[in-house]
């Protein structure tokens, strides 16, 4: 019986390969659920999920919703419009309150990085991190890894390029950390002023030329351009970023003839990735999207669908 | 009454020495010091100290805190900030103005002064601010506030950004007299961080804070010391960039000093993996190379001083996201075992140690203290070098309790503490009165 010990998903980093296999194994047979004609299951039943979004969201938060509703778990969702956090109150205060109606799970996305591992330890419930700051969004990743292992039959020994604001990305860097620990050769590439400090400290080549990053790839992968972030220093503008590292049908030709293109939304077309691009022959941006479902739906019922092994983490 | 220090081992860091001497205290000086054992008058009207195994020095003199008062009482007052650095060894407290109001006039400088009086504990010496409100658009009356007690002005907290400005508050305090403290960031370049940047930073997802941003500032003060001629005093250095840039400038025989603080040398950018705020400060913790860098520059003597940067948060700053948090830590308690360490590890001495945390903090702002000499003023302490122990919360006086050296073994504390030739605290435990 393969356990899964954890009491929290807060970032790939805490996941051993053995952890990261049986939640892509357990998303391949709930995936079926969603295709039958009643997409519902009583797995769940009697346990309540709250969704504490401090940051908006469509996809994520539509998806997660989505995922527990199927597992027939009770949701309850709260935004910062709609929280108290509007009026003052701290994240500790709002989250003990949470705690106190005793929900199974919490999912929480948040503007500031380490914010879900400062709730993990104040509450008793599962927490799930949703993308905090720039630091991790993990169930992204998973849904990536899910994606990339479907189309490709495997993730170990993939070459796999990431184009963009590596910097600022959560999805970047649960990434990183998930494919170089599955045993994918990883290259990022962008702008230096998109580039962290030590990057290569994570297992990774940096290639700030895109051209020379996506040749070979067996999958690439590419990240929103925040144009709220335009007002900073980080690039000059959107049509010179979209000329040098937009994702084009001729960076495309450089790579694999079977590579697949990845975006975690929402995309800027005619930004970071061509329209053609994005909704062409080796565009799986919307698998990515049936399959977080499926992910989401693995993690509720690993966390807290009772298979939990008592001695946690 | 007269005070016998009895069959302790007493560090003068003004001479480099120690020696086996017993202390005689009498009406707030020091009367005699005498070989150990050449004193015998034991009469009934004099209280004896027994300091046997422990030292005796002078009391330690702290040139960067934040005592809170006035504004943010709840954090710290100036009576529960003058305890906690008596508890810790310190007779000497100088204080940043970034209070609320800030002290950037001499109400504000008059009133700290009443409360230290009022506290009776530690002496007290107010940091005026070099700009109205810190703002960094029109310098403070430095003249008023000097007269008042202000002993050096400072922008603790901010930076002045406009180099004009700060040239002219350099040319207009030396007129005055005053030590001028310079705070190095260069704050457009820093703006948004919340942690060293770095290979950690980068992993863990926070916004970096370069050290760029602490040695552009750091090069600017020194350039403008040696423009104007004018002694400058570079706060909390955390970098090795910042610390060779200062060796030069001393090797240029220009008139810069400067100080660091205990988590500079005792913890790196490693420790804020897994969010705890009780680790974030400014400047940020850096990396080890920094660490050692710091060791060396202070072995060398590049580094004149040990100050805490006291500064006091409750939870309200403390216990949120990561980059919400107040940036600080509290120190008077724990920075002579932090720095006993040091001497333990072989970085100095015992009384380089003591001329670091005494000594050169009191003559680079030029008040008493930092030496034991015959006539001189009775402010010491004696202390326990060799005593283990570890912090627990409830152990702090201070009323805020952000210490990230909390449960972390120690070595060395106070055990009494002497202003003016008055014991204004003495740790019960230690059962050194007779």
């Amino acid at each position: 019986m393969r356990e899964f010990k954890h009491k929290d998903l807060l970032g790939i980093g805490q996941l051993s390969i053995e952890d990261i296999e049986l939640i892509l194994d357990t998303a391949e047979s709930l995936k079926l659920i969603s295709s039958r004609d009643i997409k519902k299951v009583p797995t769940l039943r009697g346990k309540s999920v709250v969704h504490f979004f401090y940051e908006p969201s469509t996809r994520t938060r539509t998806s997660f919703e989505v995922a527990a509703k199927r597992l027939s778990a009770d949701t309850v969702s709260l935004s910062v419009s709609t929280s108290s956090m509007a009026k003052g109150e701290t994240l500790i205060d709002t989250v003990r309150n949470i705690q106190a109606m005793n929900p199974d799970l919490i999912v929480l996305r948040h503007s500031s990085s380490g914010a879900p591992h400062l709730v993990a330890r104040e509450v008793s419930a599962s927490v799930i991190n949703a993308g905090d700051g720039i630091n991790e969004h993990p169930t992204q990743a998973l849904l990536d890894l899910f994606t990339i292992r479907e189309h490709k039959g495997r993730i170990r020994g993939l070459k796999v390029a990431i184009i963009g604001d590596i910097s600022h990305s959560r999805v970047a860097r649960s990434n990183i950390i998930g494919l170089t620990k599955m045993g994918a050769e990883v290259t990022v590439s962008g702008p230096p002023t998109m580039m962290p400090m030590g990057i290569e400290a994570f297992g990774v080549e940096a290639m700030p030329d895109p051209l020379e990053a996506v040749r070979g790839k067996d999958v690439i992968m590419v990240l929103r351009i925040q144009l709220e972030r335009q007002s900073k220093t980080i690039f000059p503008s959107v049509r010179e970023y979209a000329g040098f590292f937009g994702l084009d049908a001729r960076l495309v030709e450089m790579a694999k003839k079977d590579v697949i293109v990845m975006h975690p939304g929402p995309i800027n077309r005619g930004v970071e990735i061509s329209p053609d691009v994005a909704d062409g022959p080796y565009s799986v941006i919307l698998n990515q999207v049936s399959n977080g479902v499926a992910v989401r739906m693995a993690l509720l019922y690993l966390l807290i669908g009772g298979t939990r092994s008592v001695d946690l983490d | 009454m007269s005070i016998w220090i009895k069959g302790g081992d007493l560090v003068d860091p003004e001479r480099g020495v120690i020696e086996q001497s017993d202390l005689i205290v009498e009406r707030g000086i020091i009367a005699k010091i005498l070989p150990r054992g050449t004193f015998r008058d034991a009469g009934p009207r004099l209280r004896v100290i027994d300091a046997s195994g422990k030292h005796v020095v002078p009391g330690l003199v702290d040139m960067h805190v934040h005592l809170r008062e006035p504004g943010e009482e709840y954090k710290e007052t100036i009576a529960t900030g003058a305890k906690a650095g008596v508890v810790g060894g310190y007779t000497s407290l100088a204080c940043m103005p970034n209070t609320i109001p800030p002290n950037d006039c001499s109400s504000v400088t008059e009133f700290i002064l009443r409360q230290a009086q009022k506290a009776g504990l530690a002496r007290v010496y107010p940091i005026g601010a070099i700009t109205v409100g810190q703002k960094g658009d029109v310098l403070t009356e430095f003249g008023d506030m000097k007269k008042a007690g202000a002993v050096g002005v400072s922008e603790d907290g901010y930076s002045v950004a406009n180099s004009e400005l700060m040239r002219r508050a350099m040319e207009y305090a030396r007129f005055h007299n005053l030590t001028v403290i310079c705070h190095c960031e260069d704050t457009r370049l820093s703006a948004g961080g919340s942690m060293h940047e770095g290979v950690v930073s980068t992993r863990i997802g926070l916004p970096g804070i370069p050290s760029a941003s602490e040695e552009i500032m750091v090069f600017r003060e020194i350039a403008l010391a040696r423009l104007t001629g004018t002694p400058v005093h570079i706060a909390h250095v955390s970098t090795e960039g910042s610390v060779n840039l200062i060796r030069r400038a001393r090797e240029d025989g220009l008139p810069v000093t400067c100080e660091t603080a205990p988590h500079y040398f005792h913890l790196d950018h490693n420790a804020v993996i897994g969010y705890d705020t009780r680790f974030k400060v400014n400047p940020p913790l850096r990396t080890s190379a920094d660490v050692e860098a710091i060791k060396r520059g202070l072995s060398e003597g590049v580094i004149d001083v040990i100050a805490t940067d006291h500064a006091p948060h409750s939870p309200m700053e403390k216990d949120l996201e990561f980059d919400r948090a107040a940036c600080g830590m509290i120190g008077l308690e724990t920075a002579l075992p932090l720095t006993l360490a040091l001497v333990k590890e072989g970085v100095f001495g015992m009384a380089e140690a003591l001329r670091r945390l005494s000594y050169n903090p009191s003559k680079i702002l030029g008040i008493p203290g930092g030496v034991l000499r015959v006539g001189g003023l009775a402010d010491l302490s004696v202390i326990d070098a060799e005593m283990e122990y570890a912090m627990k919360e409830e152990d702090f006086h201070s009323k805020s309790k952000n210490s990230p050296f909390i449960g972390m073994p120690l070595r060395g504390r106070n055990d009494l503490t002497m202003i003016g030739g008055k014991i204004v605290w003495q740790r019960d435990t230690a059962h050194i009165d007779r």
